[in-house]
């Protein structure tokens, strides 16, 4: 018995020697930032002069800045067109490439090779696709007819630009979840549905999509987190132009923390677009709770 | 009743036929939607190929011209000699392997640790580790930022953490915060717990030491586990941008992905040597996930069903 307990304890110490590099880790650049975030955006730091404690100043300034208002005003158009589309388009495509047909493994490697480029590289090549004059697109468009616009330089179209590109960029990987997802659905509540006469509409919406709760709810949330902290391709493609339409909140933290270092209203302004991440990831989870139960 | 039978026996002569005729037809609607989809999927991939092939009088005309009459390499050289493209290149590799030896060492570790030993704080250190993954990334950039400023006693900083410049501008400051990840230790765990723990138990017997027991005996078997996460975190090794963009002044360190963003923004018109380096930047992560793909897929696959 007493062997037994010796023989835990060694086992407790290798265990806590073995997570200790880890944990370690994990306090210097979870824990201690996250706790230093809500201390932060009540200072003034700047990296080079001394940091006071200013209350809530910062929050004050950031009521009254209407750049930061429009950013967030911009990544919501984004989400709002973004996350539904994101969903829909992978959702269809797994289900059409979901069939046993010869050749539909190429087809899933094709549609999943733009999730392999990095944001920067992908914006790149979008940019030349995107040219006005020489662009591929609208020389597509120009075969049908179309006077393709200036895609990146008008403010009508900037957006729809970025939207299209991370669209391009992350179907792919939410349609090989999908169709994981897809794969877990058993047959026979198919089989038992057609005999009783469920149209194929039906059967969609009363057995694949309830079963396919618990992925779109991981495809959703991932979307939400990632829309609302755009940034990259906004870089890349528009630097948050033509006035402002693609100024992305993380754009401006960037831009107000690491090029003003204005660090302490810059945090702020962090905690304020963390707060609605979570709101809406909150949001999200109600919506996927409430939905009718399975059968 | 005899109407019916007689309906019945007509419809089942004709049924072959038009079953046949539907299904050629779902077949051919099947392959022109799906065709018509890669190809618009793959479309950019082979113009910014094609661009950047064309000679530069080529890449600029109207209409387009699909095929370039001669194929040039003067691109590339363009690329690699306006900027120090091999450098950038070197740069991020030395980056996203060293993120992925201590992913893999450290999450593997942990991992095994969390799901085959046990301690008292193995749940509530897990499930904290679990709940980090949900915070935004943006809640930690500025404070991750000081903490690497003001890390004690390096890059000339005193006991306090003031006077230096800590780890900023050393690729420390981008392998340190992401050396062990929470996915990464999670994911390991999940795969540990898969194999048998009686392997370990008679390895104790015998005497074996126990972080031989996971270096000999567990770590082999896991692999497949050791592919897929490898793969993911040289992907988003190679591909992260923001962070490296904050840490990194010094031109010599720069990233492919910084070094690409500052050539197009640089040399807005040269879209041959824009795509060039696009593709350089892209073909490392083409490369592995052609020769690795069931590992990719197997990854995404867990995430899905475990997420």
């Amino acid at each position: 018995m007493s062997s037994m307990g010796k023989l835990n304890k060694h086992q407790a110490r290798t265990a806590y020697l073995f997570i200790t590099p880890t944990m370690l880790l994990f306090a210097a650049f979870t824990i201690i930032p996250v706790i230093m975030a809500l201390y932060l955006s009540f200072t003034n730091y700047d990296v080079v002069s001394r940091m006071d404690f200013v209350k809530f100043d910062n929050y004050k300034r950031l009521l009254q800045d209407d750049l930061f208002w429009t950013t967030f005003k911009n990544v919501a158009f984004y989400s709002v067109i973004f996350i539904p589309l994101n969903i829909l388009i992978s959702l269809l495509l797994a289900m059409l490439l979901n069939f046993r047909r010869f050749g539909v493994k190429l087809f899933r490697t094709m549609n999943y090779l733009p999730t392999l480029t990095s944001a920067v590289a992908a914006a790149t090549v979008w940019i030349w696709l995107l040219h006005p004059e020489f662009g591929l697109v609208n020389n597509l468009l120009s075969y049908v007819g179309i006077t393709g616009p200036a895609w990146l330089a008008q403010t009508e179209t900037a957006m729809f630009s970025i939207i299209m590109v991370t669209l391009w960029q992350s179907v792919g990987s939410n349609m090989v979840i999908y169709i994981a997802g897809l794969q877990g659905v058993p047959d026979y509540l198919y089989e038992s549905a057609k005999l009783d006469g469920a149209t194929a509409f039906d059967r969609f919406r009363y057995i694949t999509w309830p079963q396919l709760r618990p992925t779109t709810f991981l495809v959703s949330t991932m979307s939400i987190i990632g829309a609302l902290q755009l940034f990259d391709q906004a870089f890349v493609l528009t630097q948050g132009g033509p006035g402002n339409v693609t100024k992305t909140p993380v754009y401006l933290i960037y831009q107000q923390g690491f090029n003003q270092l204005q660090m302490g209203y810059a945090s702020a302004q962090a905690f304020v677009l963390a707060l609605a991440i979570l709101i809406f990831s909150l949001i999200n989870m109600r919506l996927s709770k409430s939905e009718e139960p399975i059968v | 009743m005899a109407q019916q039978t007689i309906s019945a026996a007509a419809a089942r002569r004709t049924r072959p036929a038009s079953v046949t005729a539907r299904k050629v037809l779902a077949s051919v609607v099947f392959y022109i939607v799906t065709i018509v989809i890669a190809v618009c999927m793959f479309l950019p991939f082979f113009w910014s190929l094609i661009t950047s092939f064309k000679p530069s009088d080529e890449i600029f005309s109207v209409p387009i011209s699909w095929l370039p009459s001669r194929i040039t390499f003067e691109h590339y050289k363009a690329a690699f000699t306006t900027v120090p493209f091999g450098l950038y290149f070197y740069n991020s590799f030395v980056l996203a392997a060293a993120g992925v030896l201590c992913n893999l060492f450290f999450g593997s570790l942990s991992g095994y640790a969390f799901a085959k030993l046990d301690f008292k704080l193995n749940k509530p250190l897990f499930r904290v580790l679990l709940a980090a993954m949900m915070i935004p990334g943006i809640v930690t950039m500025i404070p991750s930022f000081y903490v690497l400023k003001h890390f004690p006693l390096i890059g000339g900083n005193d006991l306090m953490g003031d006077g230096g410049n800590g780890f900023l501008n050393s690729f420390w400051g981008i392998i340190l915060p992401g050396a062990s990840g929470s996915f990464a230790v999670f994911f390991m765990r999940q795969f540990f717990l898969t194999l048998p723990s009686d392997m370990m138990e008679m390895a104790r017997i015998e005497g074996c030491p126990e972080f031989r027991i996971f270096w000999n005996i567990y770590l082999p078997l896991t692999k497949p586990a050791l592919a897929t996460l490898s793969i993911f975190t040289f992907q988003a090794g190679w591909n992260s941008f923001l962070w490296p963009m904050i840490i990194l002044n010094d031109p010599d360190k720069a990233t492919i992905q910084m070094g690409l963003q500052a050539f197009s923004y640089n040399y807005q018109t040269d879209y041959g040597p824009m795509m060039a380096g696009a593709l350089i930047a892209i073909l490392p992560i083409l490369i592995l996930f052609l020769l690795l793909q069931k590992y990719f897929v197997q990854g995404i696959a867990f995430t899905g069903t475990k997420g």
